[in-house]
């Protein structure tokens, strides 16, 4: 049986370690996107686990509309990457310094 | 310890191990496919807390579709692998500290104060004729109908807004100009000359 406490450990787990990530891979926005998605993974993951804790189904609706803002989040996010790449050959971050914000 | 148990620990060490090298790997190459396993051991996961349907769409949407674009990306663009490494080891320590902080207040709620739940661990199976899909079908085309069409409506603008960002003017093509062709009229290619019909004199 699974129980609930280990279940929310593990997305805890996932979702400090891609909290690090993003520290780790300051520079790299293609592993910072990749960081988010592991992120939405964690959170999902509670919502499943309260959804089956609680035997209410509305957890994995919420998790079926988070999968679709982050598939659109990523879509646009590697637009914005390739237009980025296609003007400063680089997608460095910390050379995004232009509007001096 | 059932067979139950015993997979859900193995599946969660697989995933934390994947995890782990999504954010070491030095190759993005190798951080994106990474991410696609720990994607398959999360569908695992998700089949093991009986939520069928999206174990599935995880695979479908997620390895079959946004990993894609992202491996595309990474693969199209050159990016200089030892510039992107600078300060990884500079940052290391802040990271782990950050992730050990978020790791004790997530296992303080979960472990001290037991979420006010009394009745933890305690869960029936579902049924066997129980289907996931057909469930969450009825609640998403009645109750949540509306965010669902807020959902299509999201995708959509997504789709223009990638197409917009990444298309570009290319001087020297000869595109096809679909109301340059239908605004035609004949009488603008067509020149009609009056003469006399000319021929051999009787």
């Amino acid at each position: 049986m699974i129980t609930l406490p280990s279940v929310l450990l593990l997305s805890g787990v996932l979702f400090a370690l891609s909290v690090a990530g993003i520290f780790l891979n300051r520079k790299n926005v293609i592993i910072l996107l990749m960081c988010i998605e592991l992120m939405l993974l964690a959170v999902n993951f509670n919502f499943i686990a309260f959804a089956r804790q609680l035997g209410d189904i509305d957890g994995q609706v919420f998790v079926f509309f988070i999968l679709t803002v982050a598939a659109a989040e990523s879509a646009i996010g590697l637009a914005i990457l390739v237009v980025l790449f296609r003007e400063r050959r680089s997608i460095n971050v910390s050379e995004l310094d232009s509007m001096k914000g | 310890m059932t067979i139950v148990n015993i997979l859900f620990y193995l599946f969660s060490a697989i995933l934390i191990g994947s995890a782990i090298g999504v954010i070491t790997a030095r190759n993005p190459v190798h951080a994106a496919l990474w991410l696609v396993f720990s994607f398959f051991n999360s569908a695992v996961l998700w089949l093991l807390l009986e939520a069928e349907f999206l174990a599935i769409v995880l695979v479908l949407v997620y390895v079959g579709a946004v990993m894609v674009l992202f491996l595309f990306v990474v693969m199209m663009l050159d990016i200089n692998l030892v510039q992107m490494r600078q300060g990884f080891t500079k940052y290391a320590p802040i990271g782990l500290v950050v992730a050990a902080i978020v790791i004790a207040e997530i296992g303080s709620v979960v472990w001290v104060k037991k979420l006010g739940l009394t009745n933890i661990g305690d869960v029936a199976p579902l049924p066997a004729e129980y289907s996931n899909t057909k469930a969450l079908g009825q609640l998403l085309y009645s109750d949540y109908i509306y965010p669902f069409e807020l959902a299509a409506v999201i995708l959509l603008v997504a789709i223009v807004a990638a197409i917009i960002l990444t298309m570009r003017k290319r001087s020297g093509l000869k595109p096809q100009d679909i109301s340059a062709q239908v605004a035609v009229r004949a009488k603008d290619r067509v020149r009609i000359v009056k003469m006399k019909a000319e021929g051999k004199e009787p």
